[in-house]
């Protein structure tokens, strides 16, 4: 055998390995791809040989290849084999190669389930640690279903290397498999104070990634975080409890104002810069919450700030970095504490590191003051001029605008310097903001009045030198203003210098390169100057100009007539008919100037961007409904070209009416103009707003006179926005010493009435606007509904991992878990489409009354207590409070429930050994108990188990539970909690059971049916786990015992002691009944039937409430309520082998009669006989 | 959550490459070209955190690399992840390679890519840190070499004396890799711990 290996392992010592395959291809350089193709070749041959040590080198290589890029997805199914090799060295080959290549597309990934079960339960923990590890990289929601309760044994691992992988992987099984997160989360919670401190970061990491996402449902956990975050010294878990603070502050003040102290006392401490860096994050994430509710917080901004600053001025560009990102975070909310540091900031802006800059450009929107904008805009400006890369040069435009623009242009002193600046911007090669550009300019021009003859002024010049922005086709991002100039020069034709000479730019053959929807534009506003250029040639009585106009439009827009652009043909073909006829007009010398002009009379207000969202929807109509029959599926082709029309539109353009005709046009712009006078809602334009701007003392400051136009475009070198910077330094100069000389003046004349106090710099208030603007606000709708979306992502994964985890961990009744949320039993796979009526059959109907009763009573104790449960836990973390003597009535209360949590903690000591499910049931007791004291009409249900004592002795205590599987109708599944009850190590334990003719243990294959089988697990003192057994059993109608024994070693310090432990296995005939509900059309057919045989009970002095008797039955018995009418209730179940059991329930005077039905009479003999057992016990 | 672990040399050339989400071969070569761009062209003294890498996430994620000699360690990280913890966490990692390889250079990682991994592999687990003490980890790392090593036993011991002869046989490979300066040069950085 030796010599065949080690004959095997010549042979293929010759075979490439991985460091061949990587030398050959460093030697062939030029035909890497050929060389490598070759290999893949190899490889395929590799892959089919028996040998496995071939197969795992095969794929070793094709790990490295996929690498490089190549697709290895055709070996899935021979790196499933290399996983299941039982070499660790092969088996770690497969895992590495699954986890690189497998996803959940993969379709051999199911062949896998058995295989990592294995290699979970195997003895070596480097098996398992490997599986663990590749599974965590390619989990797929069968896996975590099928896994999950494997997994979530391993958590429990003697070995901290294997618990804290598997608390680990808990997470991405909880992705995959959000129904785990519930039975799984008290043993998660319990690895928080793991002994190995690897375990509790592991535990610390998955709680604080899932309350991340779902912060409000780990609120409950804050006392025990903040023990943690004051006790442990590990970085990594105080650097995540602290990151976890911070997302839950946001939703409990309170726990804020407790984090403060510690944390900064962690701040005056720590040594670790990590470590102060999230402390000051928290920190300020703390005061955000607080904002204005604490008065003297002011000292911990001052500290952050102070730390803040340090870290700035670290010569450690990460740190640097870091600075500057948190101190953005403390400017939104006291944004002067950062104010302060403007000139670390500014100084922040010419650093080398791109990032640093980036992070100081945020800042700078927080730092800008009517004072300092176009100094700190100017500065920008340079940089942009300096900026090699397009990505930090966008960025910086986007600031610079965002800037300028914040909170309605409220910075902006000179509009007319803001204007120059976004005509400069224009300049930006490869800019993709050019539509951002263009709002900013209609924006202004429309809101800010006084600048239009400014803007238009400017724009036109735009025009004219379109061919600038348009001439290299890298520029286009930036030909978007032409479209903003274009509306603008149209728009505001009036204010036009010389109207022909931009009528005639925009009508260029070169216009017909540009995007469409700018063409349109063009075609529409040339249609407006036209308007404008007739009405003052005709005022001079030139009629021959006014036809040579009207020729040049007849000329120039036939080419946009066959424009590809829909709507540049449509708009230019209505016009040019338009002009035609004037034309005619024209010939019969009629003066037409004043109806062109009404084609475009009437003044537009900008409306707000979500206007239209918030219109109400007026009661009784219904914007689904169809107003006409649904067309048929060949008419909705017609709808694809409509959006070429509102493509790339931005907001403020003229609603499109040019398919009507020009009187009809008119007449509607005429009733829009009444309709206008006489809505109250509508902004007028203002005459007294005019007047105001005329009346301003700085008017004659306004620098417009001083500008040469045609300067801006064709000197690039020569900024012109710097004049503006000039001028305005040299207005407010000149204001300031106006000012002063009115100030000597009034100090003459008020002199002794007391000093000035801002005499001193020039303070915010004093720099007045250059010109007065009167900034139009955006129209909204009457009766405008305040809307907040914020809608969340429906795709991710996360929301289904918004599950309420308190009354776990609190121990509330309110919703403990229910039979359906225990894990997957782990030797059967489910298939979806049977469980779930089983899920609702367990968790719904079982027990619906009394639930519903609790959940009453849950509200009437909120009620009671003003504070909800997270205020508890709050507390609890709180130690002592301050104001505690003031709302001492509040907080007897809450002291009442500390201590039946307490109280409750100590209960869950107690019966820690039980499986969770079990105990929740015993929680929902300990609360309905003591709720019991208040009156109620029904009493709340007591607790239940299904887990009976199997075997105990000295050392250990069985308890176990039988339940059917639905999927095989001859199997049961036994689940058993071992409880070690010694204060030594249990190990080695097996578990064998004497086989029946009818009843027998399912074994591994090869094994005899007298070998026991190994509990998966271990037992440290103290600790409880559980197992699964699987039987097999062939006929159900008979309950069956089954001797057996279980076997363990005990190992003390000094010795190992071989024990042993018989037990009575009792399958009762309820055992092989699965909860199932039916609906009772269906239950009454069955009845109908009549294949089912009769047979009845009577139970006598039952004295228990009738839902408590039901959910009794339903829950020893596995029944379902199909109905209930006062005191008597329909009830059904089934077999695993399909036999329908009904049962009709009655109860008066403490008898309870009940009547069965059943296909089976033994098994319903039986099943009574077992009823009755279960209620002579109570 | 860690979205991705890459290390690339000066030119590119992927050495380890780990993605925590499932991406296709193309996709990944785009992001490490992607990411070799974004990081290769940045100064030596600038800061090891860079935003904007479009393919990985999205803005909620960083770039969070150190440059040491030839290599570039790389880790994509979202919001979660402390960013001076990643650093030393690069710097443990790298730490490690250096005991494990005794005294690493890229050549180590070039011919011995499964053995990063499985180191790697005791670090971060599922894109969650796993371990971050270097001693834990290399105690698991060489138990695991060693029942490798003893499972090879005899069937073992052929093939690394091939191994070995070929390496002989092959004089030209330190000709074509230039090992001079190639080691990684771990700095003593103020640790973590």
């Amino acid at each position: 055998m030796a010599l065949k290996i080690v004959k095997g392992s010549i042979d293929r010592m010759f075979d490439k390995n991985l460091q061949d395959l990587v030398r050959g291809i460093r030697n062939h350089k030029e035909d890497e791809a050929k060389y490598i193709s070759t290999c893949i070749d190899e490889i395929k041959q590799e892959l089919k040989q028996d040998n496995i040590a071939v197969k795992a080198n095969a794929v070793c290589k094709l790990t490295y290849l996929q690498m490089l890029g190549y697709d290895v997805s055709w070996a899935a199914f021979n790196i499933v084999e290399v996983m299941s090799s039982s070499k660790f060295t092969y088996k770690r080959i497969g895992y590495l190669a699954a986890s690189q290549c497998f996803h959940e597309g993969t379709d051999v990934i199911m062949l896998t389930t058995n295989q990592i079960r294995k290699d979970l339960s195997s003895p070596n923990q480097y098996d398992t640690g490997v599986a663990l590890t590749g599974l965590s990289c390619f989990v797929t929601p069968d896996l975590a279903r099928d896994l999950a309760s494997d997994i979530m044994t391993l958590m429990s691992h003697t070995k901290p290397y294997i618990r804290k992988k598997a608390v680990l992987i808990m997470y991405k099984v909880f992705l995959k498999y959000p129904e785990s997160l519930r039975p799984a989360f008290p043993r998660l919670k319990e690895k928080l104070e793991d002994p190995d401190p690897g375990v509790q970061s592991a535990a610390v990491n998955v709680i604080c990634e899932l309350a991340r996402r779902n912060p409000k449902n780990y609120l409950s956990l804050a006392p025990l975080f903040f023990k943690l975050m004051t006790s442990s010294t590990n970085n990594w878990v105080l650097i995540k409890i602290i990151k976890l603070f911070g997302a839950l502050t946001p939703l409990e003040p309170r726990l804020g104002k407790k984090l403060i102290e510690p944390l900064t006392n962690l701040i005056h401490s720590t040594s670790a810069m990590s470590l102060l860096y999230e402390c000051v994050n928290t920190v300020i994430a703390v005061l955000i919450s607080l904002s204005s509710g604490m008065p003297n917080h002011s000292a911990s901004i001052q500290l952050c700030v102070q730390k803040l600053r340090i870290l700035i001025e670290d010569s450690d560009q990460n740190l640097k970095y870091l600075g500057l990102l948190a101190m953005s975070k403390i400017l939104k909310t006291h944004p002067k504490s950062v104010q302060s540091h403007k000139d670390l900031i500014l100084q922040c802006l010419d650093d080398k590191d791109e990032s640093i800059r980036l992070r100081a450009l945020d800042l700078l929107y927080g730092m800008v003051s009517k004072k300092n904008l176009m100094e700190i805009v100017k500065k920008l400006m340079l940089h942009v001029d300096k900026a090699e890369g397009t990505t930090y040069r966008d960025e910086l435009l986007t600031k610079i605008i965002d800037i300028c623009s914040q909170s309605n242009y409220q910075y902006i002193t000179n509009f007319e310097w803001y204007i120059s600046i976004l005509v400069e911007l224009t300049r930006l090669e490869g800019t993709r903001h050019g539509h951002l550009i263009a709002s900013q300019m209609l924006d202004v021009a429309i809101r800010v009045k006084a600048i239009r003859v400014f803007a238009v002024a400017q724009m036109a010049t735009l025009l004219d030198n379109g061919h600038l922005l348009t001439g290299n086709m890298q520029r286009n991002g930036i030909c978007e203003v032409l479209y903003a100039a274009a509306w603008i020069c149209g728009e505001f034709s009036e204010h036009l210098e010389d109207p022909m000479q931009t009528l005639e730019a925009m009508l260029r053959p070169k216009v017909a390169t540009l995007p469409g929807h700018i063409q349109a534009v063009y075609v529409q506003n040339a249609a407006k100057l036209f308007a404008t250029v007739l009405r003052k040639q005709e005022g001079t009585t030139d009629s021959l100009a006014a036809q040579e106009t009207s020729q040049l439009l007849i000329d120039r827009l036939p080419l946009f007539v066959q424009s590809a652009n829909l709507e540049v043909q449509e708009r230019a073909s209505c016009i040019l008919q338009l002009v035609k006829y004037i034309q005619k007009l024209q010939q019969k010398e009629v003066e037409v100037a004043e109806e062109v002009t009404a084609l475009f009379a009437g003044e537009l207000n900008p409306v707000a961007p979500k206007a239209q969202k918030k219109v109400p929807v007026p009661d009784g109509l219904d914007l689904d409904a169809w107003i006409n029959e649904p067309p048929s599926e060949s008419e909705s082709e017609d709808e694809k070209p409509k959006a070429i029309f509102t493509k790339e539109e931005p907001k403020h353009t003229r609603p499109r009416h040019t398919e009507v005709d020009e009187k009809e046009l008119a007449r509607r712009r005429e009733a829009r103009k009444q309709e206008q006078a006489n809505n109250p809602f509508y902004i007028k334009t203002s005459p007294s707003s005019q007047k105001v701007y005329q009346d301003q003392p700085g008017v004659e400051h306004i620098p417009v006179v001083q500008i040469d136009l045609s300067v801006p475009l064709k000197v690039p070198g020569m900024p012109m926005s710097d004049q503006y910077l000039k001028l305005e330094e040299e207005r407010r100069q000149k204001e300031r010493s106006e000012r002063k000389k009115k100030e000597k003046k009034k100090k003459r004349e008020k002199h002794g009435r007391g000093r000035r106090a801002d005499s001193g710099p020039e303070s915010e208030e004093d720099i007045t606007p250059a010109h007065h603007v009167d900034i139009v606000t955006e129209e909204m709708p009457e009766n405008a509904l305040p809307s907040d979306d914020d809608d969340k992502d429906p795709n991710d994964p996360h929301k289904a991992l918004d599950i309420d985890l308190d009354n776990l961990v609190s121990g509330s009744a309110s919703r403990p878990l229910t039979d359906n949320e225990k894990l997957p039993v782990r030797t059967h796979r489910p298939a979806e489409a049977v469980k779930s009526p089983v899920e609702a059959g367990n968790g719904e109907s079982a027990t619906p009354e009394p639930k519903k009763k609790k959940e009453k009573k849950k509200d009437k104790e909120r009620k009671e207590t003003p504070a909800p449960p997270a205020d508890a836990s709050a507390e609890v973390a709180a130690g002592s409070e301050p104001e505690e003597e003031s709302k001492s009535t509040k907080h007897k209360k809450k002291k009442q429930k500390k201590e039946k949590e307490e109280k409750e903690k100590k209960k869950k000591k107690k019966h820690h050994h039980h499986h969770h499910h079990h105990h929740h049931h015993l929680h929902s007791a300990d609360e309905s108990v003591q709720n019991g004291t208040v009156e109620e009409e029904e009493e709340p249900l007591p607790p239940m188990s299904n887990y009976t004592l199997l075997g105990e002795n000295s050392y250990i205590k069985m308890v176990y539970d039988v339940q059917g599987n639905l999927q095989d109708g001859s199997q049961v599944v036994v689940s058993v909690i071992f409880e070690n009850k010694t204060d030594h190590f249990l190990k080695s334990m097996e578990f064998n059971v004497l086989d029946s003719l009818n009843s027998k243990l399912q074994r591994p294959e090869g094994s005899s049916p007298h070998d026991g089988l190994a509990v998966p697990f271990q037992l440290p003192p103290g600790v409880s786990n559980e197992a699964r057994f699987v039987f097999s059993v062939q006929s159900i109608v008979m309950p069956q015992k089954l001797k057996g024994t279980l076997t363990f070693i005990v190992k003390t310090e000094d010795a190992s002691t071989h024990e042993k432990l018989d037990f009575k296995l009792h399958f009762t005939c309820t055992s092989y009944l699965i909860t199932t509900p039916c609906y009772s059309d269906a239950y009454a057919k069955l009845l109908e039937s009549g294949e089912l045989k009769s047979s009845s009970l009577k139970l006598e002095g039952v004295i228990m409430p009738f839902h408590h008797l039901l959910a009794r039955i339903c829950f020893h018995h596995h029944f379902s309520v199909v109905e209930r009418i006062d005191s008597c209730a329909s009830m059904y179940s089934r077999s695993i082998q399909g036999h329908h059991v009904c049962l009709l329930v009655k109860t008066s005077n403490q008898t309870v009669s009940i009547d069965a039905k059943c296909d089976e009479p033994s098994l319903l003999g039986n099943v009574l006989d077992e009823i009755k057992h279960t209620f002579s016990q109570c | 959550m860690i979205k991705a672990i890459l290390i690339f040399n000066n030119h590119g050339k992927p050495r380890l490459s780990k993605f925590y989400e499932h991406y296709s071969e193309d996709t990944e070569q785009q992001i490490i070209r992607e990411t070799f761009h974004l990081v290769s062209k940045r100064d030596e003294n600038v800061c090891n955190f860079l935003e904007g890498g479009m393919l990985i996430g999205g803005s909620d994620n960083k770039l969070i690399y150190r440059h040491y000699a030839t290599l570039y360690f790389v880790f994509c990280v979202d919001s979660s992840e402390s960013e001076l913890g990643i650093l030393d966490l690069i710097q443990v990692f790298v730490e490690t390679l250096d005991k494990c390889f005794e005294n690493v250079c890229e050549l180590d990682l070039i011919f011995h890519v499964d053995k990063v991994h499985h180191i790697l592999s005791e670090m971060v687990m599922g894109g969650m840190v796993l371990e971050t003490n270097m001693n834990e980890i290399i105690t698991h790392v060489d138990a695991q070499n060693k029942m490798e090593k003893s499972e090879a036993g005899i069937a073992g011991a052929p093939a690394r004396a091939v191994s070995a002869v070929k390496n002989m046989n092959l004089p030209e490979i330190p000709k074509n890799i230039n090992i001079g300066d190639i080691s990684i040069k771990v700095p003593n950085l103020p640790s973590f711990k």
